[in-house]
């Protein structure tokens, strides 16, 4: 595949049809900027601001905008929030769709069959997998993303963290927490 | 289409195996098919719907035995040859061999942020108001369509209610098609589990879809 790749790109650029440069500046902004840590700040500030959790629940879109993450594979989003009662988990049967403005590129299992295939059945047998257990009276409500609005799991903020600091509660804040697969961690 | 790509409660595929602190690449060729990939797609030549069928036109034996970014090469592949980029003696050979396709546009490294933090929104104005509200109950559609759609096939002929009343959006089943984009009110609809996956069925569980109008019927 490595072959096949490098002739396709000398292909095209010998063509003129791309410019390997703009592919240097895609790879270092899904390595550097846009990652997990973006959604991680978006939940943190959720969790300490009633106002910006009201705005992220109504419009999640302008309320993400707002924090400067914008784009590609975020166009549509939509924030869903845990409580005691139900936990969200999002999945995307049909292909990938994944919110890489909040999240970055998407981990290999999420585009994988074992998974796309599951989350939808057995959320729970999923869930364990992760090492996650939930109350077996607790509903689970799977979102598959069919269509173009990309989903933001808002996990349910850890016991002991009154008064924390956002950047301190975005450490909490995992990217599988914002998939539905995982929960935030707990205070130290 | 009834493709491989249809995965929604499909069985045998193993465990999910997530990999401690994954890194976003597991090899080079792997950034270069993710750049190669939105390059191409930026030349402005074919949409995102387009992609996705060319993805799910794969053989399925090639899908499954594919990773995702092969999954994008091989689709890729398709696309340039179908639009009249590459020649399959290009490919075979790996360098230009003449053409003179001009594209709409190039993708220039200085462009890439503003590309990126723009996206390709798909919300469009539609013409009728909403046929569904919040609450309404709906049965999906059951169809088989050789082309391109969105609605999987375990949610398919199934009751459901509507959740939520979200945007128009360009209608993929025809814009995969270069039959143009045809925008419908798009729906969240929440299903039961016993609705769809029946007998044994987790009591807990509900799933929903986001459902385009003309996939849904009152019920």
């Amino acid at each position: 595949m490595a072959a096949r790749v490098r002739a396709l790109e000398t292909i095209l650029t010998q063509k003129g049809l791309i410019d390997p440069a703009a592919i240097d500046v895609i790879v270092e902004t899904y390595e550097t900027k846009i990652g997990p840590r973006n959604g991680a700040r978006v939940v943190a500030k959720a969790w300490s601001d009633p106002e910006f959790a009201e705005w992220l629940k109504r419009d999640a879109t302008a309320a993400i905008a707002s924090l400067g993450y914008t784009g590609r594979q975020g166009e549509h989003m939509q924030a869903v929030f845990n409580t005691p009662q139900q936990h969200n988990m999002v999945v995307c049967t049909l292909c990938s769709c994944y919110p890489w403005s909040v999240l970055g590129l998407p981990p290999v299992w999420y585009k994988s069959p074992p998974y796309r295939s599951r989350a939808v059945i057995d959320p729970r047998g999923v869930l364990a997998e992760f090492g996650v257990t939930l109350p077996a009276e607790t509903k689970i409500r799977v979102w598959d993303s069919t269509a173009e609005l990309r989903y933001l799991v808002v996990p349910m903020r850890p016991a002991g963290t009154e008064g924390w600091s956002e950047e301190d509660l975005a450490d909490l804040v995992t990217r599988d927490s914002m998939i539905g697969t995982g929960l935030a961690k707990e205070a130290a | 289409m009834n493709g491989p790509q249809d995965l929604g409660g499909q069985m045998g595929f193993g465990p999910i195996a997530p990999e401690k602190d994954e890194p976003y690449f597991h090899a080079e060729w792997e950034k270069r098919a993710l750049g190669v990939t939105l390059c191409a797609g930026a030349m402005g030549h074919w949409n995102i719907d387009e992609s996705r069928h060319a993805r799910e036109s794969l053989h399925p034996a090639d899908y499954y035995s594919s990773s995702y970014y092969e999954i994008w090469i091989k689709a890729l592949e398709t696309l340039l040859k179908r639009h009249g980029f590459v020649t399959p003696d290009e490919l075979l050979v790996g360098r230009a061999l003449g053409g003179d396709m001009r594209p709409k546009r190039v993708l220039q490294a200085d462009d890439v942020p503003a590309m990126l933090a723009r996206g390709g929104p798909c919300d469009r104005p539609v013409g009728a108001p909403a046929r569904f509200k919040a609450s309404d109950r709906v049965r999906t559609k059951n169809f088989h369509p050789e082309g391109h759609t969105r609605l999987p096939r375990y949610a398919r002929d199934k009751v459901g209610v509507i959740d939520a009343v979200r945007e128009g959006f360009v209608f993929p089943d025809t814009n995969a098609h270069g039959r143009g984009e045809h925008p419908q009110w798009v729906y969240t609809v929440i299903f039961d589990s016993y609705e769809i996956w029946g007998e044994g069925a987790d009591p807990t569980l509900t799933v929903s879809i986001d459902a385009w109008e003309s996939y849904l019927e009152p019920a």
